[in-house]
């Protein structure tokens, strides 16, 4: 085997073997030049494997050289290659802008610690998109959670103490229920490999124990997910965790969460038995429509803006639960497409609220008052993610927003995009109130003046502005891929 | 609990054999019940009956905290490093038919380096727990 061969592992392991990697130099800049050169390869390895997925099809790797279903089992589709893009683009691109925003917010002696329990987080996540072994999704999916509460717990704010303790209790009750589900399927089929998983299971879909596996598994996931009204760890964890740690959390964790959410429902058990025979179709329209319209409101009336942009994380998984519910091709393009757009926004709102921290020191609305002024380039950068946040075209917003509102049309179901539509005005809202501070209010008398943030924090904000909108007029590559996978989702069982 | 005689000859006799048992399962993990975590954990009681025993701190002086989390680091990197060598030998990541001519030697080798590799972070985690918890009334 070449080393081309070995892609699937690798990108798991450079960020895995890089997390020790940091805690032993000990030293802040050198953990973070590990950290950044394992991103940037794990990155460069999902680049090339989403060329030879696309090139060849479905890529299989066997761990240990043992065999699948009795040996665990690297297993990437267009789906897994497509999350895998994002998953390792977003950690690379947020390193660059951690340098200066990690030293200026956690004490020096943790640094190498932060960067490595960074690097797990991401080793976890990308694990969970590589993996074709149930356990082995519990497993990451125990990794990157577990070093993201310590990442969360290092926020300034000692409040981010409580908020990393809640998640604690939430995730484990999530990480649990999911560990039952996956006993249960074990219990029923003997095997843990997905794909055995899917071939065994229709003939066993009619017992207590598949369904009481599948409703433990779904609301295990849904917690990860901060699936509305599962959600109240989210916006505390978010607001008071590091920036770094934010802009990597919210564009990554919840999507690994919905592709694990898409891996269960449509892959192993099959979208005619988890949206058809059961209700979960109408249950996740509820709350997903639930999730958006209550989420988007409160966060019109956040005075933090951290915690407004995290309820606003909420509103969009609810729109890519939604896309799910619809169980249409139409409407899981909308989920797909949704989890690399929203990743794309909020890795620049984030980014760029890590950067008014670093300058201003805070991120209330006072703290926005005439901001267009002081930082211009950075609140530039916000506005045309709030655009994107809203769906303004010719931003990658628009184009989820777009299939949404098709899937919806599609079956008839008027009133839901009605909603859909009035969740974005509410969107139009929040982000007004951060445009009308930074513009239309002066400067307040005796501050400080300050600078424009340092280049290796605008350089990333702006590659992923540039995104942003580059998708949004170039849909051929993502929506191609989403279309692919959605294919590949509703037709593994015809 | 410095007046407890017997409690202290009972615990310096016992301290050793804990240690002992800790490295049975630890290397007859792959033959027999046990492996690196139990082992793992049996040789961090040791140091924390030491320290319980013997008044707070004194672990500390034989085991200091500072290299508990680099301990922790090596352990992972051990594990990690197996495979990685399995990979660059051509072998699927963590084959252990690679690390030998003889693929079964290679199989035992490999889940014995493993397995040391999990004994070692699972001790300095461990004992890095138990650290954390007494060592806010040592510092009073």
């Amino acid at each position: 085997m070449t080393l081309w061969d070995h892609l699937p592992v690798l990108v798991v392991i450079i960020p895995l073997m890089a997390g020790p990697l940091c805690v032993l130099t000990e030293h802040p800049r050198a953990a973070w030049i590990v950290a950044l050169a394992a991103a940037w390869l794990s990155f460069a390895a999902a680049v090339v494997l989403a060329a030879q997925v696309s090139d060849t099809g479905t890529i299989s790797y066997h761990l240990g050289g043992w065999e699948p279903p009795w040996g665990i089992e690297y297993r990437i589709d267009t789906l897994g290659s497509y999350v895998l893009l994002i998953v390792t683009a977003i950690p690379a691109l947020v390193l660059v802008a951690a340098k200066e925003s990690v030293v200026h917010e956690i004490p020096e002696s943790l640094i190498a610690r932060f960067y490595g329990a960074f690097m797990l987080a991401f080793a976890g996540l990308a694990g969970i998109v590589a993996t074709g072994d149930a356990f082995n999704v519990f497993v990451f999916l125990e990794i990157s959670s577990l070093s993201s509460y310590a990442l969360i717990s290092m926020g300034r704010d000692r409040r981010a103490l409580t908020a990393s303790f809640e998640y604690l209790v939430m995730g484990t009750i999530g990480a649990t229920f999911i560990l039952i589900g996956i006993g249960f399927l074990y219990m029923m089929t003997g095997t843990l490999n997905m794909q055995d998983l899917a071939e065994r299971l229709p003939a066993v879909l009619e017992t207590r124990a598949v369904r009481a596996g599948f409703a433990f598994l779904t609301v295990g996931i849904g917690l990860k997910l901060a699936m509305f009204p599962l959600h109240l760890w989210l916006p505390n964890a978010y607001a008071y965790a590091p920036s770094a740690v934010t802009a990597f959390l919210a564009a990554t964790a919840t999507k690994v969460a919905v592709y694990a959410l898409l891996r269960f429902l449509f892959d192993v058990f099959g979208f005619e038995f988890a949206l058809r025979d059961m209700p979960l179709d109408h249950i996740l329209m509820i709350l997903g429509l639930a999730g958006i319209l209550t989420a988007s409101l409160v966060a019109v009336f956040q005075e933090d803006i951290k915690r407004m942009l995290a309820y606003s994380s909420v509103a969009q998984i609810g729109y890519m639960v939604l896309g799910i519910s619809l169980a249409s091709t139409t409407g899981v393009i909308a989920a797909t497409l949704h989890v690399f757009n929203h990743a794309l926004m909020k890795g620049v709102l984030f980014l760029a609220l890590g950067a008014v921290v670093y300058r201003i020191g805070g991120v209330t609305l006072r703290d926005f008052a005439g901001l267009g002024r002081r930082m211009p380039w950075t609140m530039a950068s916000i506005v045309l993610g709030g655009l994107s946040l809203i769906g303004v075209p010719p931003t990658v917003g628009f184009i989820t927003k777009w299939y949404l509102l098709l899937g919806t049309l599609e079956q008839g179901l008027w009133p839901v995009a009605i909603l859909v539509l009035i969740g974005s005005l509410l969107a139009l809202l929040y982000v007004w109130k951060l445009v009308e501070a930074a513009y239309f209010e002066p400067v307040p008398e005796g501050a400080a003046t300050v600078r424009e943030a340092p280049w290796s924090m605008l350089l990333p904000i702006w590659l992923l502005v540039g995104a942003n909108i580059y998708f949004g007029m170039h849909t051929e590559v993502t929506v191609g891929l989403a279309t692919q996978a959605a294919n590949e989702l509703m037709g593994l069982r015809p | 609990m410095k007046g407890n005689l017997v409690l202290r000859v009972v615990s310096k006799f016992l301290i050793p054999l804990i240690v002992l048992f800790a490295l049975y399962v630890q290397f007859h993990g792959d033959f027999g019940p046990g492996g690196g975590f139990q082992a793992g954990v049996i040789f961090a009681t040791a140091f924390v009956l030491y320290d319980l025993v013997f008044g707070d701190g004194s672990a500390r002086a034989v085991v200091p905290p500072g290299w508990l989390h680099r301990l922790a680091a090596v352990g992972v990197l051990i594990y990690g490093g197996v495979g990685i060598y399995s990979l660059l030998a051509g072998r699927p990541f963590l084959d252990y038919s690679a690390l030998a001519d003889d693929p079964v030697h290679g199989q035992h080798l490999g889940v014995l380096l493993v397995e040391l590799g999990v004994g070692i972070a699972v001790f300095s985690v461990v004992l890095l727990i138990f650290y954390a918890f007494s060592g806010r009334s040592s510092r009073r």
